[in-house]
């Protein structure tokens, strides 16, 4: 893996005319891992591609017709040996690949908590990650700070060596969550959370973007990434709750409403719940939150008379919606409970998913000949037996996208 | 920048009003002169020339296969030609759009565009070319007199051409999709995609994928039952092997399609929630869906290319295909895989790690027979005698172009390498070429290689070279930067950029894109000057090639019964195997022949499809109504038609067959 390192000078020596190949060298260890895999996937290919384009242009070359020296033997069509290459050989290589792909999608899955933030680096039991809600709105980000208290809007700062945890979601349409430099990417998409984990290994300014196509602003669709020093993110923060605006919920709504090329905005307060009503899309006063709905269902339902009792028009939703030939006006769903008690609900489920998400689940480390173990370091053994950590799968909560 | 806008509808016009015509775009008025007035000439010509009843009574209503055959390519042909422009307005405005200009196109428009070119590629371009292929191929290669069911064949084409005027009347009438090819919910639900773009995709590819489904039904009833006696599964032509398995994919996938996009339609027109945002709907549901579709597709399109590359490399070669057997069971392995990758298309979207990985693998698996395919082309070349005529110079290409597409696709196949350049240029490089590189250059082979069988002439070499050189050139220049630019971290379907370190790249893609449109100018002026020059490049003997599979083994272009006799079967190169006995072609003996007679039912039927899907789509519902009852009754009113069949009598049978042994002779004598 160290020697490949050298082959990410490449590259570079590209980026000093003047492109900037960010793909292939980033400033984050988990975008440099998966570089790490991209060309160590390409190098094991061009064992076979090679000595295929080779052969394919001199036997083009050598039995052209012309060449009256060249054997020709029409019926020759079969050879067992030959074909028995054939097949094993790709077959090796895809042995290989497939080893290395097992791997390298385990432990470069984006849902699980880092082990380390570097090659060298182990990430110590203690160190909390810095959590960050993100939400793709029609066609700008928002990012929401919770350990903080503030919130920004297309812009993105994290201090250097601390890994983050992203919990994405989307207001409106599918998009993806995108910093180059930083990590892959992760679809952004309403009423379900995605998760990122990564780390940013050096101060820098770059940019992320939506990589999945979501309307007419998309092309504008981008936002400034800042890594910083601690003290510089401390500082950034100060900024942040200098701002004189606060997100409330009423003032998500006129947010989230469509608009293109929006400067950097910060908030110096966000409403603690509002992230999970995003995600339940309840954030409109009144509207029953998907999960409440959802445990409604699980419960066995409501009974077919909420379908029609619980119902009331639907005066806002997006920017567009305009109900459907057959299928009568819009409306939505009524929530049940008072507003004290949903705010209650909804700050106890948000404490419980950042409690959940905090520590390290996964205890039996992938691993693998060739590729370091992650998080694998006898100190950090007695971390897994502390009794804060949950003892079943059911605690840890759901770990894929889903609406809670 | 106009945005689609909201109507009320009407009782008479449905939302349909004058704001539909989009008379404030100039791009669009100037297209649209410009195609009324190609339109009025070419159907002032066909009226001055009393074309009309000529085309209607030999050619639209047509039951035999190979001219439906050819009028499958034409409509690929132009429908490419769409495409294409599609294209080329993109490459523009990406190379202009720098340094805080907007470039040419809103983002309406520009969303419109690179919607289109999808769909239109993809459904309207490729599909027909290879269904066209196939329907004028098949038939000839295994023996038959026609397609199982002649008349279905006929009604399958105009489906699709149904579908795809309708693609094209949402450039003058209204909207095309802003969605992308896939028009992925929640965008393209109602709620976001409130106007009539999205439902013109829905109804073109549901009305076309009726035509392409039961066309799949026909070919594999045709390849199953109509083989000539002796021609076992094991001694079919390897085109007709890949022909059956892409056959067995559409048959397979397209229902997942229609059945995708109903529920999407319910979402739009009944307010269901399938895929919206509330009310339990769930949009990665559609993603999955459309992709187990989608995935297959690829290879229905590729398949029937290899089949193609595997009958041009054997013959120009004068060899027998190396390993025969391991190429069908990596076509038939190829085929069983496509169904178990379909997620490698959205692993960004948090599926676990083992999901991941499995469908990672499962995609890597597929390179192991696409490589031994690779290999089984290259020895067929080892000790052979390798004509360098187009169809193999394409065949060539192909092999060295198609292993870089491969290759980037298993990249692509390491999901936290797809992270990094998943929906970036990477992929849009990658996917341009391994079809461009795989289908198009298979498409243009065929083209080549089965011209002379359809018309008697060969191809001009000297503008087909032309073509060919701009193709692969301009290939490399068009999508080379774009590769470049993923590794950069470029997304698709941007229509603005504001790093100017980007631009050349751009500029230089752009360029690439002019090469090829001059290599498309070159193989149309290679069909006009071959159609002028076509008396020297005439072929006589049926065989201008030396091939080796039945199709070679009657006339060129052959009669409408294609062969006199059945032909008799003993070796998977059939025909190469009765030239080398010494084959004697029968003089006499002749019965009449039993033939499927024409019908007008097929036009009738999809003019009709047409009005209805025009008729939804702008919720015109008495039309629809009318319409649909309409489409209903003429269908019946068919099967009561029994005057389905007639015999060609023995005398016409002998007058034909006189001819060609009047042909065949002055060849030997000249």
């Amino acid at each position: 893996m160290r020697r490949l390192r050298l082959l990410a000078l490449l590259p570079l020596l590209a980026a000093l005319g003047g492109c900037k190949f960010e793909v292939l060298a980033p400033t984050g260890d988990i975008a440099a891992q998966q570089r790490d895999l991209l060309v160590i996937s390409v190098l094991l290919m061009l064992i076979i591609i090679i000595p295929v384009m080779a052969l394919t242009a001199f036997f083009a070359w050598k039995y052209r017709q012309s060449n009256s020296e060249a054997r020709y033997e029409p019926d020759w069509h079969h050879s067992t040996q030959l074909e028995l290459v054939i097949w094993a050989a790709p077959l090796l290589i895809i042995i290989c690949l497939g080893a290395m792909t097992w791997m390298g999608t385990h432990l470069l899955d984006p849902y699980r908590p880092l082990d380390r933030i570097g090659s060298r680096t182990v990430v110590a039991a203690a160190d909390k990650p810095l959590v960050v809600n993100v939400v793709a709105l029609d066609w700008k980000w928002l990012f929401i700070y919770p350990e903080q208290g503030v919130a920004t809007v297309n812009e993105l700062a994290v201090p250097v060596d601390r890994p983050i945890h992203f919990q994405i979601t989307a207001s409106s349409v599918m998009n993806a969550f995108y910093v180059p430099t930083l990590a892959g990417m992760i679809y952004a998409m309403p009423a379900m959370k995605t998760q990122l984990h990564a780390v940013a290994n050096q101060r820098v300014e770059s940019r992320g973007f939506s990589a999945n196509y979501s309307g007419a602003g998309f092309s504008k669709m981008f936002f400034a990434f800042r890594a910083m020093s601690d003290s510089e993110f401390d500082s950034w923060v100060r900024e942040a709750k200098g701002s004189t605006e606060s997100l409330t919920r009423q003032a998500y709504l006129e947010l989230e409403k469509p608009s293109e090329a929006v400067p950097a905005t910060f908030f110096n307060d966000v409403d603690p719940t509002l992230f999970d009503a995003i995600l339940n899309l309840c954030v409109e006063p009144g509207k029953m939150c998907m999960k409440e709905m959802m445990a409604i269902d699980a419960k066995g339902g409501a009974g077919l008379e909420s379908a029609s009792a619980n119902l009331l028009p639907l005066m806002h939703d997006k920017h567009a919606r305009r109900g459907t030939v057959f299928g009568g006006a819009p409306s939505y769903v009524v929530g049940i409970c008072t507003p004290e008690e949903l705010a209650t609900a909804l700050t106890l489920s948000a404490a419980d998913t950042s409690a959940a998400a905090s520590h390290r689940a996964d205890s039996a480390p992938v691993s693998g000949a060739g590729l370091p173990i992650p998080g694998f370091s006898p100190a950090l053994l007695p971390a897994f037996t502390s009794p804060l950590l949950p003892t079943s799968e059911a605690d840890i909560g759901p770990r894929r996208p889903s609406n809670s | 920048m106009t945005e689609s806008p909201i109507v009320q509808s009407t009782f008479l016009l449905g939302r349909f009003n004058l704001q539909a015509i989009p008379y404030h775009e100039p791009i669009l008025v100037f297209t649209f002169i410009g195609v009324a007035i190609g339109g009025a000439a070419v159907l002032g010509a066909l009226t001055y020339f009393r074309l009309w009843g000529y085309l209607w009574r030999e050619w639209f209503t047509s039951v035999d296969h190979k001219k439906i055959g050819i009028m499958y390519m034409v409509l690929g042909l132009i429908m490419f030609i769409r495409g294409f422009a599609d294209a080329i307005m993109m490459r523009l405005q990406q190379a202009w759009a720098f340094g805080g200009s907007e470039g040419y196109l809103p983002a309406h428009h520009y969303d419109q565009v690179f919607s289109a070119h999808g769909v239109i590629m993809i459904f309207f371009a490729a599909m027909p070319f290879v269904t066209g292929l196939m329907n004028y191929v098949v038939p000839l290669q295994i023996g038959a007199r026609d397609v199982s069911f002649p008349f279905l064949n006929n009604f399958s084409f105009w489906m699709t051409v149904s579908g795809a005027a309708l693609v094209m009347t949402s450039l003058f009438v209204g909207e095309f999709a802003q969605t992308g090819w896939l028009a992925y919910p929640p965008l393209s639900g109602i709620a976001y995609s409130p106007y009539v773009g999205v439902d013109y995709y829905i109804w073109a590819l549901q009305i076309a994928g009726v035509g392409t489904t039961l066309s799949g039904i026909n070919l594999i009833c045709t390849i199953v039952k109509m083989r000539a006696p002796g021609m076992d599964m094991m001694k079919m032509p390897v085109f007709t092997w890949t022909s059956l398995c892409t056959n067995v994919l559409i048959v397979a996938s397209f229902p997942i399609l229609t059945a995708t996009l109903a529920l999407l339609t319910a979402d739009r027109y009944l307010g269901t929630n399938f895929f919206t945002n509330d009310l339990g709907g769930n949009p990665m549901m559609y993603v999955n869906l459309i992709w187990i579709w989608g995935h297959p597709e690829v290879y229905i399109l590729i398949l029937p290319a290899f089949g193609i590359f595997s009958e041009v490399t054997s013959t120009f070669s004068g060899k027998k295909l190396f390993g025969y057997t391991s190429m069908v069971y990596a076509t038939v392995v190829i085929t069983i895989l496509s169904y178990l990758v379909w997620l490698h298309h959205f692993f960004t979207m948090g599926s676990g790690a083992s999901v991941n990985s499995f469908f990672g693998i499962t995609t890597m698996i597929i390179s192991i027979p696409t490589g031994a395919k690779m290999f089984n082309w290259l020895f067929t070349m080892y000790r052979g005698r390798i004509r360098f005529e187009l169809p193999m110079m394409y065949t060539v290409a192909f092999m060295l172009i198609f292993v870089i597409g491969g290759m980037t696709g298993v990249m692509l196949a390491v999901p936290p390498a797809d992270f990094v350049l998943h929906n970036s240029l990477f992929l849009i490089a990658h996917f341009h070429n391994v079809i461009i590189g795989g289908v198009v250059f298979g498409v243009f082979a065929g083209i080549a290689f089965w011209w002379p069988k359809a018309f008697g002439f060969k191809l001009d070499p000297f503008w087909g070279k032309m073509s060919f050189w701009f193709w692969v050139v301009g290939f490399f220049f068009a999508f080379m930067p774009l590769y470049v630019l993923g590794l950069m971290g470029v997304t698709r379907r941007l229509r603005v950029f504001d790093d100017p370190s980007l631009h050349i790249w751009f500029i230089i893609a752009a360029f690439g894109a002019a090469l090829i449109a001059c290599g498309i100018a070159s193989f149309m002026i290679q069909i006009g000057v071959s159609i002028l020059k076509r008396d020297k490049l005439r072929d006589t003997t049926g065989d201008p090639w030396n091939a080796r599979t039945l199709e070679w083994a009657t006339s060129s272009p052959p009669p409408d019964y294609n062969f006199a006799f059945t032909p008799v079967v003993h070796d998977s190169d059939a025909w190469w195997d009765m030239k080398q006995r010494g084959y004697v072609r029968p003089l006499s003996g002749f019965k009449p022949i039993h033939m499927p007679r024409n019908s007008g039912t097929g036009p009738v039927l999809a003019g009709i499809s047409f009005v209805l899907g025009f008729a939804l789509i702008w919720y015109i519902w008495w039309l629809a109504a009318v319409s649909f009852v309409a489409l209903l009754a003429v269908a019946i009113h068919h099967t009561f038609n029994y005057d389905r069949d007639f015999d060609i009598p023995a005398e016409d049978v002998v007058r034909t067959e006189e001819e060609r042994t009047r042909l065949l002779a002055a060849q030997v004598n000249a």
